[in-house]
């Protein structure tokens, strides 16, 4: 083998191993995807609505569609700020002109709303039908999801009440975003390219500059800031967050509330923790289902509550407290949910 | 709090917790009561299990000839232990249970779209025990059966991809494999803190900070066998399979780069379930929104998607009204773990204090400490190996004088950023802007030893 072609089996030896990856080079490993499956799980709606399926839905129909599925965490007017911060709400006619919501840089904004601070319909159209209803995700139908957000537009007061929204006018909609030229990227957080080579962003420049000095650096210490009191305290007991040996301890804080909760960690509390009936269900309020002192209210005098609870803990139900679903929850072991359901009727102490 | 308030030094004595050198405290309360009250048929009994026959004189006259725990061996010394296998899957002491994830009270009214913390405060090096991984979990968690775990890629046009693919878990484990130690940090951490000290330890100013070996396949290897367009498609949307559906952009720059790992190992096992199980995205120094877990799906594109995570959520707003949009790099940050807030240093003298750097854009290169809240630096001791885009752990001696003092961690990486200050960082940003707060932290010691949350600008 002559030195020329030798150097030649090198290169190409090193480009075998180097490279690696190319098309279809693992035999045996992945299939092409089924157009059906493909259509199943591609349902990403991009701002500019490409993916975005056919349909429409009026104020009307969205109306009822949010009483029945969005209302009992977003409030009837999407203004609740009781389980999600609000939907709707800080936005002006004024902003719908300009694409730039005032109340951003003013001030005068409580709390930034979804139509606050959103500047593309796509994205909440895309959200709607991927992940909401909260307990039920991806079980809205087309038409309905735009019913739905032609009446979230209907309550920012962007489009009529006589409105039907679909995927043929919904590029006109976009035009009226109250936070449509709100967004920038302009800055250096992007990590892939620059906006001028295609990408994003001035190419990762950050916008904050410190130095390193070491001596002298300053001549007196400005503090902005100490911790509150009640913030101290309202972490639970910090003794009980450290090491019971080492360096440090931790400081006692929090007072008897905390010692309470610190007792209470274990038992049907902790089940209930444990199982995620707590991400709806609060001990004394209503999250997204109702509380467990509303569930004994209404319960407790019935002699047959105990079987009827743990049937509907075990297979969901609906209707009793709203429209929103809770889920079954099969997983549970009987034993437990017996347990939960006793200590929901003594009161959930 | 008694903030600034000076304490003597016989007030820190009677302080829970503190160092006990007195002899009569190597007994337990118990044990001075019962001996008070004259029974010592207790010494005797526990004699009976001690192997030493120089056990037999009083308990309380050898206690002044040292340390009990010593002088009288324990159970564990004298006794049969427990066989393996006990726990066939092992656990903490039980004398580790202060040390766990928790919720910040009010923080968020869903527990199935919140944020558990890691206890920072007690930990070491740079590796996060799996069990104590934070947690940010969009629409709850599920244990997903990977027999029924499928990937797909495909194109957001046809065109961009030659084949579009589905992969079982089968097969992604039988690619080749990398392993690779990465940080995750939720772009909220310490977001509470951008307009005022909010929350009072470590745990909740910067616990939503892991670091994991995380193993699987390169990004770039699979659509590689897709046949993608790379001319074309220049984004990369990644989609979780749980009720959220998660989804985020990624540039492809960083999917080329070979560092974007489909992931299912982290640290030595499968990932846990509210890490992702069986699969998810390591997009190394990037905000971990863009790590999706329970990853059902890659789509590659000509264009960034506006996801809600990426529209409503997880934008900064800033003092003009504006917000920045794909805001992902975790910028240069570090901290001190010990001691910090809501701990109190037990004595004077010698203490190692210890911490963590990290930087979105490459490697640690350094860690200076302050002690007089940023007059004068030292260099920290750094442990290495450094690795790209991983937690880096530093340490530095300090002997504490019983004077009030400030304790501020700066980290340089290796692009030369210099991790910046309140004020520079305020000037710039506002106090809105939620995510990506990077600010060097401080905590005040008191002369009584107690450290608390303070912001210095």
């Amino acid at each position: 083998m002559s030195r020329f072609s030798r150097s030649i089996l090198a290169l190409a030896l090193a480009g075998a191993t180097s490279v690696g990856f190319a098309f279809d080079h693992y035999k045996g490993i992945g299939r092409q995807a089924t157009p059906a499956e493909v259509g199943a799980w591609d349902i990403d709606v991009r701002p500019d609505f490409k993916g975005l399926p056919k349909g429409s839905g009026t104020v009307d129909r969205g109306q009822e569609v949010f009483e029945e599925k969005c209302a009992s965490c977003h409030g009837t007017f999407g203004e609740s700020n009781e389980v999600f911060t609000p939907l709707i709400g800080g936005t002006t006619k004024d902003d719908i002109k300009t694409g730039n919501v005032k109340g951003l840089s003013s001030g005068d904004l409580p709390q930034r709303t979804t139509f606050t601070k959103v500047a593309t319909i796509s994205t909440i159209f895309d959200y709607i039908q991927r992940a909401m209803p909260w307990t039920a995700p991806k079980s809205m139908k087309p038409d309905d999801t735009y019913a739905v957000l032609a009446y979230m537009l209907n309550l920012a007061e962007i489009v009529p009440a006589d409105f039907t929204l679909s995927d043929k006018n919904i590029a006109e909609v976009q035009k009226l975003m109250p936070n449509r030229n709100g967004m920038t990227t302009d800055h250096g957080m992007w990590p892939g390219a620059s906006a001028a080579k295609g990408g994003m962003g001035n190419g990762g420049k950050p916008d904050v500059k410190n130095t390193a000095c070491m001596k002298n650096c300053k001549t007196e210490v400005r503090i902005g800031s100490v911790l509150p009191d009640y913030a101290r305290d309202a972490h639970g007991n910090l003794f009980d967050q450290n090491r019971s040996f080492g360096p440090v301890r931790g400081i006692k804080t929090g007072g008897a509330a905390a010692a309470a909760t610190a007792s209470a960690d274990s038992g049907p509390l902790d089940l209930a923790n444990r199982s995620g009936c707590m991400a709806c269900h609060g001990v004394n309020n209503k999250i997204v289902g109702p509380g467990y002192n509303e569930v004994q209210a209404r319960y407790k005098d019935q002699p047959d509550a105990a079987a009827r609870l743990a049937l509907k803990v075990k297979n969901g139900g609906q209707g009793v407290w709203g429209s929103v679903p809770m889920p079954p929850n099969g997983e549970m072991k009987e034993a437990d949910i017996n347990t939960l359901v006793a200590w929901i009727l003594s009161g959930a102490r | 709090m008694n903030q600034g308030e000076i304490v003597s030094m016989v007030d820190i004595v009677k302080q829970p917790g503190r160092l006990r050198r007195a002899p009569e405290n190597f007994l337990s309360e118990a044990e001075i009561k019962a001996v008070g009250e004259g029974r010592r048929d207790f010494l005797r009994r526990s004699f009976l299990t001690a192997a030493g026959a120089a056990m037999t004189a009083p308990l309380l006259a050898r206690a002044s000839e040292g340390d009990v725990n010593i002088l009288q061996n324990p159970e564990w010394t004298t006794t049969l232990g427990q066989p393996v296998a006990v726990r066939p899957y092992g656990l903490p002491s039980k004398h580790e249970s202060q040390l766990v994830r928790r919720e910040s009270p009010g923080l968020t009214r869903v527990g199935a779209a919140s944020v558990s913390f890691a206890p920072l405060q007690g930990m070491f090096g740079i590796i996060t025990p799996s069990g104590l991984h934070f947690e940010r979990h969009h629409q709850g968690w599920y244990d997903i059966d990977p027999a029924r775990h499928r990937l797909m890629i495909n194109g957001s046009e046809p065109a961009f991809v030659k084949k579009a693919k589905v992969y079982n878990m089968d097969e992604l484990m039988r690619l080749p494999s990398v392993s690779r130690i990465h940080f995750i940090e939720c772009g909220a951490n310490t977001g509470l803190e951008w307009g005022n000290v909010a929350v009072p330890t470590v745990q909740y100013t910067h616990g939503m900070l892991s670091c994991s070996e995380f193993t699987g396949v390169p990004l770039n290897l699979l659509l590689d066998d897709c046949g993608v367009d790379y001319r074309k498609a220049r984004f990369v949307l990644a989609e979780g399979a749980d009720g959220s559906s998660m989804t985020r952009t990624i540039p492809m720059e960083m999917v080329e780069s070979g560092e974007v790992l489909v992931a299912y190992g982290q640290n030595g096992e499968m990932l846990r379930p509210e890490n992702g199980y069986p699969l998810r995205l390591v997009v190394p120094g990037v905000q971990g929104v863009s790590w999706v877990k329970w990853l059902r799906r890659i789509e590659v594109g000509d264009k960034p998607y506006a996801t809600k995570d990426e529209a409503v959520h997880y934008i900064d707003l800033l003092p003009n009204g504006q917000h920045r949009q794909y805001t992902s790099v975790q910028e240069c940050k570090s901290v001190i773990t010990t001691p910090s807030g809501g701990q109190a240093l037990l004595d004077r003298g010698f203490y190692n204090v210890s911490g963590l750097a990290w930087s979105g854009r490459g490697r640690i290169k350094q860690v200076d400490v302050s002690f007089d809240g940023g007059i004068n630096w030292q260099a920290a001791r750094i442990e290495g190996p450094v690795q790209n885009k991983a937690l880096t752990r530093f340490n530095v001696g300090w002997v504490w004088d019983g004077k009030p003092a400030i304790l501020q961690s700066r980290a340089i990486d290796d692009t030369a950023y210099v991790q910046p200050t309140y004020g520079q960082l305020r000037l710039v940003r506002g106090t809105k802007s939620i995510y990506h707060n990077n600010a060097i932290q401080s905590w005040k010691v008191d002369e009584n030893g107690e450290v608390s949350n303070v912001q210095v600008l």
